[in-house]
């Protein structure tokens, strides 16, 4: 298939459609709408399911309900409609189905604005919902790659029955960009579907599917269960770019559309003599901790830039292990960063963290 | 002539009476010396007389399915 | 065989019939119920309409949150547990995804008509082919016996200890004439089972919403008017005469809505 111009929101949904979604709900919020609106039309073309939902709340139960039925659900909201969420992903992941969330991330807190930001980082990656569990939260940097993730997403969240999260922001969703599609996937057969699923329960025992284990020790077999299956998922679904890395001093760490601005920084910093490197977390969770540590072996610092006040900051401070500085820079309420500024930031860190100069002579002042 | 009995599960009642309310030959009663394996004074049936007709009245009211109905018709047997 | 005036129980279980046994819908599993709670009641009726029907391999559950909250040990189908109030969008999803399955909700008055009002208000304006069992007991049975939207008024419950009053409370929510004011809904009724005759009529109401769903025909709803003997402080036998005294007379027993469709199924 050729490359066309696609629209993020869009382009998520068709990929979404070529992996196999059967059912889409999910209700208006900008700046992912137009995902919605792009499902209203094409699901009822193809004769799946979609509905827009009273609600988020609503939006991500009726995924649950369809989920626990074996079918392959996904909804897409941004940040308040995440939050709304957050009871219904709690749900899903104690009772091990699999979803597929969009999340179009918007400057907050609050109603906050429509414009693009990074700020649920913690929402997503710490759990998404009360209870100790971590969904997969993969962050793409452009369309391409998000209609690449979104493709795994499906057996993604089927192979672990877990929440896969794609994480982008206001940008990704609304910019255009060239993308090819993947092929239309079959949709599941009968024998495909998970063996959890409530379809009947013709020829065999029913199934109950629940989240609840009110004697103490079956809530924490459950929970031993779950962090299994995250340390299975740590050990195989970390996943990184690296860019510029060789003779790099300097190590900028950022993700989503933030990275695409790091790269330009890099190059503008060439310029300057400045030698700088980026460290692109693709795995939001599992952030790929080991990869990063070595990846900064040998830097002088590590600038992470985000657009927020700094939360996968933490994760990159978890990281290095105060083995070298980290430093921060970023914007909140939903402003961008421009290359020139995080370029500004890159000089002061660099000088910061200048190599200690010897053999200088005495001068007069 | 009909003429029913009711199969009690003792251990299943729970004391409600809500049977004893209902049945309109006076014959269930709960028991006043016995406990069941739950603690609850179970239901007992006391029909020296035969008076059950298997109406199932009974049954209609228990919330815990306690009771099991039989009816002998001799007018379907004899058919 | 004795003179048949003398049957004994031996002997009519032996030649007689069984007339009335546990639905084979319901599993063996004694209820967590309290003595009296008319949920053993409702469960049967339920459990009975199933089996008539042969829907046992083709029901899926959706269970609330509330005493409930366990029902799905209970009955031998397919279930799942939804999140409180959420059980309409959970039966959506399944519904909308396997249209061929019967799926229906059971929730209280706190799910239904309080955390839950959106998502039930919003599945029966689509006309979502799901039936709906709501099981108003006019109090919190579950959380130990507060305010429920369906208290009545004067009512004393451990989050109203002054009785309710309008000016701080509201009025109590008559749930099944407002939904029954959505166009999307087939059958919209109330009942209770307080007593055998109005069992009855609910077991007929049951039978008849899962005939609607199987002919699909949008969604049916069942108001059962029902005790709680714990949290009223009642003797079983007195919770249900207090369900005809005193709920009655301000949830009304009827049909609010049945379409013509309905009507026809006979």
């Amino acid at each position: 298939m050729a490359k066309e111009l696609w629209e993020g929101n869009q382009a998520i949904a068709e990929a979404a459609v070529r992996a196999g979604v059967e059912a889409f709900f999910g209700y208006p919020i900008t700046p992912q709408t137009e995902l919605l609106e792009y499902m209203s039309k094409r699901m009822p073309e193809l004769g799946r399911t979609f509905l827009q939902a009273e609600s988020e709340v609503a939006s991500i139960n009726m995924v649950y309900g369809a989920a626990c039925g074996g079918a392959r659900a996904m909804s897409s909201s941004s940040s308040p409609g995440i939050s709304l969420m957050q009871e219904g992903l709690s749900y899903i992941a104690a009772s091990e189905v699999p979803a597929v969330l969009v999340d179009i991330m918007r400057g907050g807190p609050g109603l906050g604005n429509i414009q693009p930001s990074q700020s649920d980082y913690f929402q997503m990656t710490r759990s998404a919902g009360h209870g100790d569990f971590h969904p997969i939260v993969l962050a793409p940097a452009t369309i391409q790659e998000a209609v690449d993730l979104v493709y795994e997403s499906f057996p993604l969240a089927e192979k672990y029955r877990t929440i896969v999260i794609i994480a982008g922001d206001g940008s990704l969703g609304q910019m255009m960009e060239p993308a090819e599609m993947p092929p239309m996937r079959p949709l599941l057969t009968e024998e495909e579907r998970g063996d959890f699923a409530v379809r009947g329960k013709k020829g065999r025992e029913k199934r109950i599917i629940t989240s609840l284990f009110l004697k103490e020790p079956e809530l924490e077999a459950l929970n031993h269960r779950l962090q299994a299956k995250l340390q299975t998922i740590r050990e195989a679904e970390q996943r990184w770019e690296t860019y510029q890395m060789e003779d790099a001093e300097y190590l900028l760490v950022a993700y989503g559309s933030v990275a695409r601005t790091c790269k330009t920084v890099i190059r503008d910093a060439q310029g300057e003599g400045l030698r700088a490197g980026l460290f692109r977390p693709i795995s939001l969770w599992p952030f790929p901790y080991e990869h990063l540590a070595k990846a900064a072996e040998g830097k002088r610092a590590i600038l992470t830039v985000e657009m927020s006040a700094g939360q996968m900051l933490e994760d990159v401070q978890i990281a290095v292990r105060g083995s070298l500085p980290v430093e921060f820079y970023g914007r909140m309420g939903g402003v961008m960063p421009l290359p020139d500024e995080v370029l500004e930031a890159l000089r002061g860190v660099a000088f910061t963290h200048r190599p200690l100069q010897t053999g200088v002579e005495s001068r007069y002042w | 002539m009909v003429r029913g009995t009711v199969a009690i599960e003792t251990d299943r009642c729970k004391g409600c009476e809500l049977c004893t309310k209902v049945c309109p030959q006076d014959i269930l009663h709960m028991s006043r010396a016995a406990f069941n394996a739950r603690g609850y004074r179970p239901v007992e049936l006391v029909d020296p007389e035969g008076k059950c007709t298997g109406c199932a009245l009974c049954a209609l009211m228990c919330p815990d399915v306690v009771l099991t109905i039989y009816r002998y018709d001799s007018r379907k047997v004899l058919a | 065989m004795t003179d048949e005036n003398r049957l004994t129980p031996a002997e009519i279980m032996e030649h007689g019939q069984v007339v009335y046994q546990r639905p084979d819908a319901l599993s063996e599993t004694l209820t967590h119920y309290c003595p009296g709670c008319t949920h053993g009641i409702i469960h049967r009726l339920i459990g009975e309409a199933i089996d008539e029907l042969g829907l046992k391999e083709k029901t899926i559950m959706v269970a609330p949150v509330g005493c409930s909250v366990l029902m799905y040990y209970y009955f031998d189908v397919d279930a799942v547990e939804a999140a409180h109030g959420r059980a309409p969008a959970m039966a959506t999803g399944l519904k909308r995804t396997q249209p061929d399955k019967i799926v229906f909700t059971y929730q209280g008055d706190g799910d239904l008509a309080s955390i839950g009002t959106a998502e039930i208000m919003h599945a029966a304006n689509r006309g979502e082919n799901i039936t709906v069992f709501f099981v108003n007991n006019a109090v919190y049975g579950m959380t130990s016996g507060q305010m429920a939207p369906t208290s009545l008024i004067g009512q004393v419950t451990t989050s109203s200890p002054m009785g309710r009053e309008t000016k701080l409370h509201g009025y109590p929510m008559r749930m099944a004439e407002i939904i029954a004011g959505l166009p999307g809904t087939s059958y919209v009724v109330r009942r209770s089972v307080y007593d055998p005759k109005t069992i009855r009529q609910a077991k007929k109401a049951v039978v008849t919403a899962l005939k609607a769903q199987m002919a699909g025909l949008g969604l049916g709803l069942i108001e059962f008017l029902s005790s709680c003997p714990t949290n009223w402080h009642m003797s079983p036998p007195d919770a249900l005469t207090w369900i005809r005294d005193n709920m009655v007379p301000y949830f009304p027993l009827g049909d609010f809505k049945v379409s013509d469709e309905v009507k026809a199924l006979g």
